[in-house]
């Protein structure tokens, strides 16, 4: 069986990037190995677990179920972005911090991931909507309570800190 | 778990999409969400030669309405977008319901309708939406294009009657009849899991409140998803009262011969259809009634 | 001495990097002229190999090398046993450990055959569909009672009756308890577990420079320094040669201190052999098969008991299923064993059980390690009795309680650390109540239960205890140092897999030392930085490291007070230390920041005194001699639809003894992380044979880990009964939520849906809706 490769530009985290890939080479793949963004972790490569989740073309997608190829023209956000700068994190990652939302890390990013799209959408959350939200990300260490706290003290503080 | 080697081609038009899939036949395949097709082929389970990448054409991304009330669907129709929709959730309430138990909302903002149908898994809840509907799913190729009810598109499981070189490109949901009312319902032992068992019913009532049509479809209860006429016919042409719901569950459980997996033996997937039809139709009734 | 950061929530050190992506996991690892490797499986249970062909592998383009048993030579041998068996009288253990290849035949679908190493992991998996195998399938050992039955297939060809371990422990008579007994009750029971499923699987990076002479190899291991010791052993190279680092690891839970596992002692190899790294990384197709699992007993056990519900003896048969090999050996059962007797008086005791090889990936300890397995059959035999004497579940705990002036208590049998099973302290009655009065016990079951059974809801109540072993033996170790920065750097043995290590322990230094908390780097899982340790299993992290941390800790805290005390010529009692500094209590102006009093403890000039050390740093080790006992009670109420027999979990209390607690946030996380296994285990995750020994739901989409729809919010409550064993007075917590789950789960669904009085009980572990509805149904007949 023949294999291809195609050159392709992407953007990732806001900074254009031009490479060359095998057509089967999958998105996560791509980020973690190509371009060093180890941040996206792979959990399971048949799209159940959630580690994985990126966010492609701002809507959050599992990226073991994608080929890099289909990164060409379109723009791909992953964890590395959230924090504005690396003294400083994220609304959503100091929560985590705060309530112990973490303990492995593993599935840590593609849950943040998840969330921030969630919380855009749905700034006011009951706890139920959280964990609904929160149902297609695996963690096997939390047990999710300290997850639901965090993200439902992101987004008090997000809404107190968002204009209007 | 990585795929097989395979050529990757993105599609520039429609035109130029079939022209590859007539040359191919069934050595290449389609890529839309890739949520089903991407995870068998990182099994191995599946290993086209050839992906022909159809998410290029925005064409076939859209919700309409149709001439005669109902709704027109592009097959590269994100899930994600049926599921937020404004029309599909005041003319096809029964898709509107069945969206969310499709997967997670990750899944849902890549997977499409036409790669679902595509797809035809019959443990899948938008087949069983698609028979209860009534929809008629169009198939284009090189050679043209046809129109196929969806009761004679899922032949078997993973298999649809589009030939190796059609490619889905539009479903056709007709308008329901006044006094219809529908529900779709599933036990899956998790949210967003296949469905150990799911139905989609549709209910309509006549002007004296007698049952004029019943569609009573299942999800996992065999090859395709399974419309069960005994069902249907214990309802219709009488008023639907707690006995004709009973009736018409046990019917649904003789008709039914599901395939029993590891989360559900067979005895109880029929346990679980009588059950879902008698909840179902209990909701649908009280909708067609308003 | 006050303390500012011990027993306090404290924020956790490591969180930073985990939280945006800056934190090195295995498969971070990229090293130049990487290889990548990847394993043909098995894809029988069992059969013999007639004949390997990996020519065609060999050609494609990418592949470096394919190796088989054949070409390991002397390498090739089975492991080492990890746990040799306990010093039990008459006891029979068959030793039967696992290959890095198979040779003659394969035991379990999944055991590795030959490896691939190629220039990415996907040219390898292309390879292994070139590799042609003769395989000659055997009839597959499965069912635990068919297993010892003649003329069963053998998994080991001379081990006869597939019997790895025949182990009896028995104290008093329990002929002489079923004599005084009111009542005996038998039944059988069924207790299957599954698979750890961390979201990280294992993984392997093997790096060997030639030049520097040195092999390092990143390993998802909980136990570096062993691995380090087998690896140099195996390798021929000295323990100084060899650097395994075990950096974050997602998620550990018992099968990654499964040691010398067939990809961890061939990668290495292989690296070596080739001159150039060598990664593999386990998919999760492979982790289904290739990492150990927890699987299933079955207990034939009786309870004979008094008029008032005190128990007088347990007789208890049981079959264990170790599965192809059992390099860990009986430490599973002996847990099972042990943990059975629970927080109860049993004056007569006797334990029989059989472990049995079978074709099904090896067993070895999960979360729990087969305490599960004791508690239920405790739990259950318990609550039978309950109602064959009218009396509530909870009185009846009550009333078998070993009362708190007993301890130390002597249950005698040998336990998982080889010394008689002593449990160090523990109070039960209050831990019983309080979960009472979390779970609203009273109010449920007179006013809320008859409501919602008028009603036609079916929702049920539960409330069960147990023990939980932990903080065993040998010993841990830990070095302490100050440097010149005025930072505080730890380092120990054991590796971390998420149970806050980096801040649990910078928090026993950081009280001890003076300074902030952040300032304290704790170092895991690099055997560079710390020489001896066991590892991270059985709730031992705390207890034994945090132990020996505290130990050292101490002694830089008096080396900081001696050298300052020289420093300003006034004595030691005159000298404070706080926020990184020691002062003269009193005098403004005179003190010293820590790092600075470290340079003066390094002279570069001057002697430094005999029998003394430069710096300011310790090394100290504990070995416990027996481990800590730790307990609770879970309460649970649960609404079940009769229709579907699908749960939701209305109400969820757990509380906890694990003596004195070093960071109640990470103490929660951990009881909530526990119980979601225990619920996954329960009710969700099932490991599903055929005949064939083939495992039939080996992907996520059909083993069911538990979401945050299928785990409620929990109310925890703590009571503290210190340990006497350990110098902080703490015992193990990190197992205790996965632990009961079992029993709560038969006791509050037989209640929800009344099963005694239709007829049925409920007698095994997991249920499921399917189950359930299968056992009620039989119950209406």
């Amino acid at each position: 069986m023949t294999t291809d490769s195609h050159q392709i530009v992407t953007t990732v985290n806001g900074e254009r990037c031009e490479r060359r890939v095998e057509s089967r080479l999958l998105l996560s793949d791509f980020l973690r190995h190509e371009l060093g963004l180890t941040g996206t972790h792979v959990g399971c490569e048949h799209g159940v677990c959630g580690a994985c989740t990126i966010h492609y073309d701002g809507a959050p997608a599992r990226s073991c179920l994608m080929l890099a190829v289909q990164a060409n023209g379109h723009a791909i956000t992953t964890v590395e972005a959230l924090a504005p700068d690396r003294d400083r994190l994220h609304p959503l990652q100091e929560a985590f911090r705060e309530a112990h939302g973490l303990q492995c890390g593993y599935c840590t990013p593609g849950i943040l991931m998840t969330m921030t799209a969630f919380l855009a959408e749905n700034p006011s959350p009951t706890e139920h909507e959280v964990r609904e939200a929160l149902s297609g990300n695996l963690c096997r260490c939390t047990g999710y309570q300290h997850i639901v706290d965090a993200v439902l003290l992101a987004a008090g503080r997000l809404r107190e800190s968002s204009p209007g | 778990m990585k795929p097989a080697p395979f050529r990757y081609v993105p599609a520039e038009s429609l035109a130029s999409a079939l022209a590859l899939k007539a040359e191919h036949g069934d050595d290449a395949r389609f890529l839309a969400g890739g949520q089903s097709l991407i995870p068998a082929m990182n099994f191995r389970l599946a290993q086209p030669a050839m992906l022909v990448d159809v998410n290029p054409l925005r064409d076939l991304d859209y919700v309409r309405p149709a001439g005669n009330g109902g709704v027109r669907i592009g097959a590269l129709t994100r899930t994600r977008t049926l599921e937020r929709d404004a029309l599909v959730a005041e003319r096809q309430p029964l898709v509107h319901e069945a969206v969310p138990h499709v997967a997670h909302p990750q899944i849902r903002n890549r997977g499409t309708l036409g790669g679902n149908l595509a797809h035809a898994d019959p443990a899948s809840e938008l087949p069983a939406v698609m028979l209860s509907l009534g929809a008629r799913l169009r198939a284009r190729s090189s050679r043209g294009e046809r129109w196929i009810a969806a009761q004679d598109f899922f032949v078997g499981v993973f298999t649809t009657a589009l030939r190796a070189d059609e490619m889905l490109v539009e479903v056709e949901l007709p308008a329901a009849p006044p006094r219809t009312g529908t529900c779709f319902m599933e036990v899956a032992r998790r949210r967003g899991d296949y469905a150990m068992m799911g139905i989609a019913a549709v209910v309509t009532l006549g002007d004296d409140g007698t049952c004029t049509d019943a569609a009573l479809t299942y999800c996992n209860a065999g090859a395709t998803p399974v419309r069960s006429a005994g069902a249907a016919q214990a309802l219709v042409g009488a008023r639907i009262d707690e006995q004709r719901i009973r009736d018409a569950a046990a019917a649904a459980e003789r008709d039914l011969d599901p395939p029993g997996n590891v989360h559900a033996s067979k005895a109880f997937q029929k346990h679980l259809a009588g059950v879902l039809t008698r909840r179902a139709l209990r909701t649908a009734l009280a909708r067609a009634s308003r | 001495m006050t303390t500012r950061y011990f027993g306090a929530p404290v924020q956790r050190n490591e969180d930073a990097r985990l939280l945006t992506g800056r934190a090195l996991f295995v498969d971070d690892v990229e090293l130049p002229g990487m290889l990548e490797a990847a394993f043909l499986r098995s894809p029988h249970a069992h059969a013999r190999i007639r004949g390997i062909d990996v020519s065609a592998a060999l050609k494609r383009e990418g592949v470096v090398a394919v190796y088989t048993a054949a070409d390991l030579g002397d390498y090739w041998r089975p492991g080492p046993l990890l746990v040799p068996p306990p010093p039990i009288d008459g006891i029979v253990f068959n030793e039967r450990t696992q290959v890095p290849l198979a040779r003659e035949k394969a035991r379990h679908a999944g055991e590795p055959v030959a490896l691939v190493v190629a220039t990415t992991r996907y040219i390898a998996e292309d390879a292994l569909a070139d590799i042609v195998v003769d395989w000659e399938p055997i009839s597959a050992v499965v069912d635990l009672e068919r297993a010892v039955a003649p003329g069963s297939a053998r998994v080991h060809d001379d081990v006869a009756g597939n019997v790895a371990a025949h182990v009896r422990q028995a104290r008093g008579n329990y002929a002489d308890a079923v004599k005084q007994a009111a009542l005996v009750i038998k039944r059988r029971f069924l207790y299957d577990r599954g698979t750890s499923s961390p979201i990280e699987t294992r993984g392997v990076v093997a790096h060997w420079e030639d030049k520097a002479d040195r092999l390092t190899v990143w390993d998802t291991t909980q136990a570096p320094v062993v691995i380090r010791n087998g690896l140099a052993a195996m390798l021929g190279l000295s323990e100084r040669q060899v650097r395994v680092i075990a950096p974050f690891i997602g998620g550990g839970f018992g099968p990654k201190i499964m040691m010398f596992y067939p990809e961890e002692v061939l990668i290495p190899w292989a690296a070596i052999k080739l001159g150039r790294p060598v990664k593999w990384i386990e998919d999760r197709a492979e982790h289904f098969l290739a990492t150990t699992h927890e699987r299933g007993q079955v207990h034939d056990a009786e309870m004979a008991l008094a008029a008032d519900g005190r128990i007088l003896g347990i007789r208890d048969v049981f079959l264990h299923d170790t599965g192809a090999y059992d390099p860990y050996g009986l430490t599973v059962p002996i847990n099972s064993q042990c943990t059975l007797l629970g927080v109860y008086v049993v004056p007569h005791y006797d334990s029989t059980f059989t472990a049995l090889f079978t074709n099904k990936p090896t067993v070895t300890p999960y979360r729990g390690a087969g305490r599960q397995h004791g508690v239920f059959v405790m739990e259950r035999l318990l609550d039978i009795a309950a109602r064959e004497l009218g009396l509530d579940p909870a009185e009846m705990r009550r009333r078998n309680f070993i009362p708190p002036d007993a301890f130390p208590y002597k249950n005698e049998i040998i336990y998982q650390d080889f010394t008689a099973l002593e449990y160090d302290s523990g109070n039960y009655a209050p831990i019983l109540a309080k979960a009472l009065e979390l779970i609203g016990y009273e109010r449920f079951v007179r006013e809320e239960q008859p409501r919602f059974r008028a009603a036609g809801k079916h929702v049920g109540i539960g409330v069960v205890c147990y023990v939980e072993g932990t903080g065993i033996g040998p010993y841990e170790g830990a070095k302490v140092q100050v440097q010149a920065s005025g930072k505080v750097s730890v380092a120990t043995g054991i590796g971390t897999q998420g149970q806050g290590h980096y801040t649990a322990f910078a928090q026993i230094v950081a009280d001890q030392v003076g300074v902030d908390v952040r300032d304290v780097e704790v170092i895991t899982g690099d055997t560079d930085q710390f020489y001896w340790g066991a590892g991270t299993f059985a709730s031992r992290g705390a207890v034994v490291a945090g132990s020996a941390i505290h130990e050292a800790a101490k002694v830089v805290r008096q080396k900081i007070l001696r050298t300052a005390a020289e420093h300003f010529e006034c004595a030691e009692e005159d000298l404070a230390i706080a926020n990184g500094a020691v002062a003269v209590a009193g005098v403004p102006g005179r003190s010293i920041r820590l790092g600075a009093l470290a340079d003066q403890a390094n002279p570069t000039r001057g002697a430094v005194q005999p029998g003394t050390e430069p710096g300011l740093e310790a090394t100290r080790y504990f070995g416990p001699p027996t481990g800590t006992t730790a307990s609770g009670a879970h309460a649970m109420i649960v609404e079940v639809d009769p229709e579907t027999l699908m749960i939701a979990i209305r109400k969820y209390a757990v509380v906890h003894d694990c003596g004195t607690v070093v960071n109640p946030m990470i103490l929660e996380g951990q009881i909530h992380g526990g119980v979601a296994q225990g619920i996954g285990n329960a009710y969700y995750e099932q490991l599903v044979f055929d005949d064939d020994g083939q495992l039939l739901n080996a992907s996520l989409a059909d083993y069911l880990l538990p979401t945050a729809l299928e785990v409620p919010r929990m109310d925890l409550a703590h009571t503290v009964t210190p340990s006497p064993l350990n110098p902080l007075g703490v015992k193990g917590a990190g197992e205790a939520g996965a632990i009961p789950a079992g029993p709560l789960f038969a006791q509050a669904l037989e209640n929800a849906l009344e099963l005694p009085a239709r007829g049925v009980e409920l007698l095994e572990i997991p249920l499921s809706p399917n189950r359930l509805w299968e056992l009620v149904k039989g119950g209406e007949r």
